[in-house]
């Protein structure tokens, strides 16, 4: 089994998930060799020739110019598979190389075993296994999935012709993430907003618990997307990344996403109609209420 | 201008799932069903470009499904879309992104589309795969996870947004596909006078058979549900005995 291995880079620095591409090699026991559009200063430690095509000059950005970058690398190492991180860049990457391959695409493993591989569906709440149909494969590996290995080594850099190709689509620049007005990240009680509470004019509910414990809020995406509470309130991995000693989330499913930023509380306590919503698989306890319902009923106990 | 959207009628994700008997796919007797999310914001963006170039726009609504999903197309036409075409297919959900892609570009092929809306990935499978290789099938530049887009002329600037809030500023030309990422825009709800002005909007209906030319790369051996491990301790009952008891736990637990 031998792995081709598409770590990224972005503004200067090759991204965590590389050493969880790493990761998941070791834990295949498989071959790896390494393709990175990137700096050398950012290459990744590891014993793997790492193809190494000068970001610089072919662009962070360049889908086409890094699909070609990508097959030439595959062309030589003749890989069983093709992984990336499922991320941005990869799952705009991944299914570029699979249709150029003809190559089965399974996105966001979270487990695999003898060419059987575990993804989620249903917004996490069920779970599938899938085999490929080709004998060459490209994968997208969900983060956090898999343990990332060990930084060491020294890669055997083979550098690849890079020719300043301007692609069909060109970068212009980045956007920071809005600035931050509330610092949850420092926050001992957080208390989420979910789609669940059902409307904008119910938050204050919310907020009176978290008030009542003294914390902040919080919420996920589509509450902030739908502008009931701002950008600064996001938890998650387009958000901020929290860790509070009690976090409660209010009507939140629990998409991988929303874990991403809240995972490493303490203590979760979740409020969902559903008693099968993938929350449950994190939080320590789960009441299966209504909120509007039960967070007024626990407020008021809790000023008794 | 010509604009196709893409849009895949999905099981309401807060559904108890059952599975059927085959052990591959999900029990879709009692289920309800609705437009999937990502798409939402790929039709509104649509009918955003309509409305804001003057009479020159047309849009296809595009689902590929069970008699069922016609429900979904209509809904598009409700919020503005011109056409509807529904690719009938009762074995849709046991098709890999790659046969739908197929579908997708072989209708797409002949009809000389400016633009291509897609949502960045469908709910139920989450593969975030039908865009893109709709896009390598027809050979134009996609550009993927969209949260802005704004068009002027034959020129577009969108914003893809990357992890940490950060967004990457793209420009491209048209033909293209675009695939579109929560919070791109806020899908409005159809009015009522639209919904019945949507009911003299034509669907053409198409056998897939017409349109596929591609088997599987992809096979399921099946669907469950997650083992419980690690799972929470789960209280249920009347909401105000469970409040007394939460509200003791957390005194207990000195969070307050
Ligand atoms: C690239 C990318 C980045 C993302 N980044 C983020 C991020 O940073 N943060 C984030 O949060 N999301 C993010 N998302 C979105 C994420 O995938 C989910 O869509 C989102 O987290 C769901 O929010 P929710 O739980 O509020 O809504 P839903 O998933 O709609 O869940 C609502 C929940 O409320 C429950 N409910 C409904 N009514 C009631 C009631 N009356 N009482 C009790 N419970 C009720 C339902 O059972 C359900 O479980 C991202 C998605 C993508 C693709
Ligand atoms: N059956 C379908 N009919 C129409 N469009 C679809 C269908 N399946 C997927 N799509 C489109 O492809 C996008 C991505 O789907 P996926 O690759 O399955 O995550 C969806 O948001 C839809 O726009």
């Amino acid at each position: 089994m031998k792995l081709l291995l598409v770590c990224e880079y972005r503004q200067g620095r090759l991204l965590d998930g590389a050493y969880e591409l790493l990761g998941f090699a070791d834990r295949l026991n498989a071959e790896r060799a390494v393709v990175t559009i990137a700096a050398d200063v950012s290459v990744p430690k590891c014993n793997a020739t790492v193809y190494l095509a000068d970001a610089e000059r072919v662009g962070e950005y360049n889908p086409d110019a890094h699909k070609r970058i990508i097959l030439a690398a595959a062309e030589r190492e003749q890989p069983d598979a093709i992984v990336f991180s499922h991320t941005v860049y990869g799952w705009d990457m991944a299914p570029r190389i699979a249709s150029s391959l003809k190559a089965a695409l399974i996105s966001e493993v979270v487990a695999s075993t003898e060419g059987r591989f575990e993804v989620p569906c249903f917004n996490s709440k069920m779970r599938r296994i899938i085999t490929p149909n080709t004998p060459r494969i490209v994968l997208t590996i969900q983060a956090g999935a898999f343990a990332p290995a060990t930084v060491e080594g020294s890669p055997r850099i083979e550098r690849v012709e890079s020719e300043s190709a301007s692609g069909r689509a060109e970068l212009a620049g980045y956007e920071p993430a809005p600035m931050k007005d509330i610092d949850l990240g420092r926050a001992e009680v957080i208390v989420s907003v979910g789609r669940g509470v059902g409307k904008k004019e119910n938050i204050p509910v919310v907020a009176a618990l978290a008030r009542e414990l003294g914390g902040e809020l919080g919420a996920t995406r589509p509450v902030v997307d739908a502008g009931w509470l701002e950008y600064s309130h996001q938890v998650g991995s387009t958000g901020q990344i929290v860790a509070p000693k009690l976090y409660v989330a209010c009507g939140i499913s629990g998409a991988i996403q929303h874990l991403a930023g809240m995972k490493r509380s303490d203590f979760i306590l979740a409020i969902n109609k559903d008693k099968d919503a993938p929350i449950a698989s994190i939080a320590d306890v789960l009441v299966v209420a209504d909120v509007m319902q039960f967070v007024p009923a626990l407020t008021s106990r809790l000023q008794q | 201008m010509k604009i196709l959207v893409c849009v895949k009628q999905v099981a309401d994700m807060e559904s108890a799932f059952k599975i059927d008997a085959a052990g591959t796919w999900i029990d879709e007797r009692e289920i309800a069903f609705r437009m999937n999310e990502y798409d939402e914001y790929a039709v509104e963006q649509a009918v955003r470009i309509k409305e804001q170039r003057e009479g020159d726009t047309d849009i296809t609504i595009l689902s590929i499904g069970p008699q069922r999903v016609t429900e979904t197309v209509k809904k598009a036409l409700a919020m503005g879309g011109d056409r509807g075409v529904h690719v009938s297919d009762d074995a849709s959900a046991r098709k890999d992104p790659w046969q739908i892609a197929s579908i997708i570009a072989a209708f797409a092929i002949d009809k000389q589309f400016d633009l291509i809306f897609t949502g960045m990935q469908s709910q139920d499978r989450g593969s975030a795969q039908v865009g893109v290789f709709t896009a390598e099938r027809l050979g134009i530049p996609c550009v993927t996870t969209v949260v802005e887009f704004v068009l002027e002329g034959g020129d577009v600037t969108a914003a893809r947004e990357l992890e940490g809030g950060v967004k990457m500023i793209v420009k491209f030309g048209l033909p293209a596909v675009v695939t579109c990422q929560l919070g791109l825009n806020r899908p409005r709800y159809p009015t009522l006078p639209n919904i019945m002005k949507a009911r003299q909007k034509e669907i053409k209906s198409i056998p897939v058979s017409e349109l596929l030319n591609e088997d599987p790369l992809l096979s399921v051996e099946k669907i469950y549900h997650p083992e419980k491990k690690n799972h929470a301790v789960v209280l249920e009952g009347e909401v105000s005995e469970l409040a007394d008891r939460v509200a003791v736990m957390l005194k207990e637990k000195s969070f307050r």
